[in-house]
């Protein structure tokens, strides 16, 4: 008798806290309706609409029949691959380096990270334009000194964009894996030379895969906010750099409607949503979720 | 409240006393435009003084081009009487059918050098797509036709070329030894199209840069980040006075204007016939070189002796300029542009 009473006491308390919950997460959800499920719908709408104004898959043939929107789609993800390849190389050192300095030393050098992310992009986009150019500082400099007789071409091409967009996405793999590597205790490493390890196996069979969650959230925001970069590859890529942001823009200028540009996001949408699956059976996403502060 | 009652009786007050022949001064016209320097020299060159002569007074805005008049007047909300376009975007807004006939029996284009006005678009001011080369580079032996362009062994260095199709076929094909009379025919086919876009890949390895806007193209050449590009003639006086060190030939340059639309449905379509026909009297368009390097669409402007002779003979549409470039043809832009621009693209990325 006292358990059923306890237990509809139970439920109704339950009940009234999920009513609760739900009323002060829908101001949240309201605005993930409003700014994200809302806009995404239109878009696909707006994808499968004709430059006649009515239902066709014709911007979805137009990518099919040309040969440029391939290129484009392996161009975006050959430059985020790249990206993301190289800020791993750079940025894994450079912070487990902050990760063991003593707390104001690290301090110091960390502002040198951030400086640079509170600049603003398109700022520092053109300063690469201006060191990399044919007459710029560093080719000059190179000459100068007797390194190179003729100025090599650093920039509005390939290695330019990717010197930029590594530049400017080094922050967003620094911090998440920064943070992880703090986390991970001393004692740790301490136990295992204890036992017996060198500093070489300590590091990987310790310190490594206890920091991987950190490198896999850091690499994965690279990686998707590197497919829809715009100026970056615009100013820094001289025209031989297209990626999909900008082919968007420029079929809004080209065919006057909003269907062609809709198309190509929806197809990269879908694509990145698939990487992003594939990903998560390898990767275990839902631990980097949780795991990667 | 007794503020506004008096309010209302000073306005009735103002509305009696004012003259009869004084209420056609009430009328007036919204124009868009492209802001900055260029809608600077508009409003000193043109409207201003057009809105003195004519009586209609002017409501200045901006916009961004065609795309914007497209969505207002498919929308039904166009408050624009007046839109300042390029004269390839008006050709396509045209073939669209969203911009009204302009009545040339108001509007007199007796002087206007042939082609610069259209039955939807009446020049406003005449630019010139042009051969810009490094003058450090070159020395005073630069390139003097687009054969030159394409020639790297005479003339080794890095070029820089448009990355959207506007005025990028016509300069290939005269590369390819297409007389300039003939170039707008052979592009009317498919296979024109195609030799001209094979041309450009012929050159392609010795482009560094593919340019995206006027501002780019001069501080290519400002940089010393190329050798040779084409460009806007305007840009290039500008960057020279600037210390670049940049010189262009108007041979065989594309010369090209933009334009003066009403767009369709606009609200006071009669005055702005009437403030068109003002702007566009030789008068007014001598004005223009004065507040930017671009030239007026009508020629009787030349003969008014209101230009320097100095200033004339550098603008495009002076007589001797004009007669050694390539007029643009705006109706092959209203028909191919947009396949030819999908073509470009593949071309630029394959």
């Amino acid at each position: 008798m006292m358990t059923m009473i306890n237990a509809s006491g139970l439920s109704s308390d339950a009940r009234r806290e999920r009513i609760a919950l739900l009323g002060l997460t829908s101001p949240a959800v309201m605005v993930v309706m409003l700014v994200m499920v809302v806009p995404v719908g239109w878009l696909f709408y707006l994808s499968f609409i004709g430059s006649d104004g009515t239902v066709s898959m014709e911007n979805y043939r137009r990518m099919l029949d040309s040969r440029s929107y391939t290129r484009i789609f392996v161009t975006t993800f050959q430059v985020s691959m790249l990206t993301t390849v190289l800020c791993i190389l750079i940025g894994y050192p450079l912070a487990y380096f902050l990760s063991q300095l003593p707390a104001r030393a690290a301090n110091i050098c960390m502002l040198a990270v951030l400086l640079p992310f509170w600049t603003s992009l398109l700022v520092r986009t053109y300063a690469w334009l201006v060191l990399l150019q044919r007459q710029g500082i560093l080719n000059r400099w190179a000459i100068d000194i007797g390194l190179l007789d003729e100025p090599v071409q650093l920039v509005h091409n390939m290695t330019g964009t990717l010197i930029g967009m590594v530049h400017i996405m080094l922050p967003f793999l620094i911090l998440p894996l920064y943070s992880s590597m703090k986390a991970i205790s001393p004692d740790l490493m301490r136990a295992s030379s204890n036992l017996g390890a060198s500093p070489a196996r300590a590091f990987w069979t310790i310190f490594f895969p206890l920091s991987l969650p950190g490198l896999f959230a850091g690499a994965l925001i690279v990686f998707v906010l590197s497919l829809g970069f715009f100026v970056t590859p615009a100013v820094l890529g001289g025209g031989r750099v297209v990626m999909v942001s900008m082919q968007i823009a420029s079929n809004i200028e080209l065919f006057f409607n909003w269907g062609a540009a809709s198309a190509l996001g929806v197809v990269l949408l879908v694509l990145t949503l698939g990487i992003l699956f594939v990903a998560s059976r390898f990767l275990k996403l839902d631990t980097i979720v949780a795991k990667g502060h | 409240m007794k503020n506004l009652a008096f309010a209302h009786r000073v306005m009735a007050a103002v509305a009696l006393a004012v003259p009869a022949g004084a209420v056609k001064a009430q009328e007036s016209v919204t124009i868009a435009s492209w802001g900055g320097a260029y809608q600077e020299a508009q409003r000193n060159a043109l409207f201003t003084p057009g809105s003195a002569a004519t009586g209609i007074s002017v409501v200045e805005e901006t916009f961004g081009g065609m795309s914007d008049v497209r969505l207002r007047v498919l929308a039904g909300a166009i408050a624009w009487d007046i839109v300042s376009s390029g004269s390839g975007s008006a050709a396509r807004a045209a073939e669209e059918g969203l911009l009204e006939a302009l009545d040339y029996s108001v509007i007199d284009v007796s002087d206007f050098a042939p082609g610069f006005y259209t039955d939807t678009c009446v020049g406003s001011d005449v630019f010139s797509t042009v051969l810009a080369w490094n003058t450090a580079t070159y020395g005073d032996n630069g390139p003097q036709s687009w054969a030159d362009f394409w020639d790297v062994e005479r003339f080794p260095g890095t070029r820089a070329y448009r990355a959207r199709v506007a005025g990028a076929l016509e300069p290939a094909l005269m590369a390819d030894g297409v007389p300039p009379s003939e170039v707008y025919a052979v592009l009317s086919t498919p296979e024109g199209i195609e030799r001209a876009l094979n041309k450009i890949r012929e050159l392609r390895p010795h482009i560094s840069v593919w340019w995206e806007s006027g501002a780019q193209h001069a501080q290519l050449m400002k940089d010393g980040e190329v050798d040779m590009t084409t460009g806007w003639n305007g840009r290039f006086d500008a960057a020279r006075e600037d210390g670049a060190q940049v010189a262009y030939t108007f041979n065989q340059g594309l010369l090209d204007y933009d334009c003066f639309a009403i767009p369709r449905g606009a609200p006071n379509k009669d005055a702005a016939m009437r403030f068109l026909a003002e702007i566009s009297k030789p008068e007014l368009q001598a004005n223009i070189p004065t507040y930017i390097s671009y030239g007026p669409t009508n020629l009787a402007a030349f003969d008014l002796e209101l230009i320097p002779d100095e200033l004339a003979r550098t603008l495009p549409s002076y007589p001797d300029n004009a007669s050694v470039q390539l007029p643009v043809n705006i109706e092959w832009y209203g028909k191919f542009e947009q396949e030819a621009a999908a073509l470009y693209q593949d071309m630029m990325t394959e």
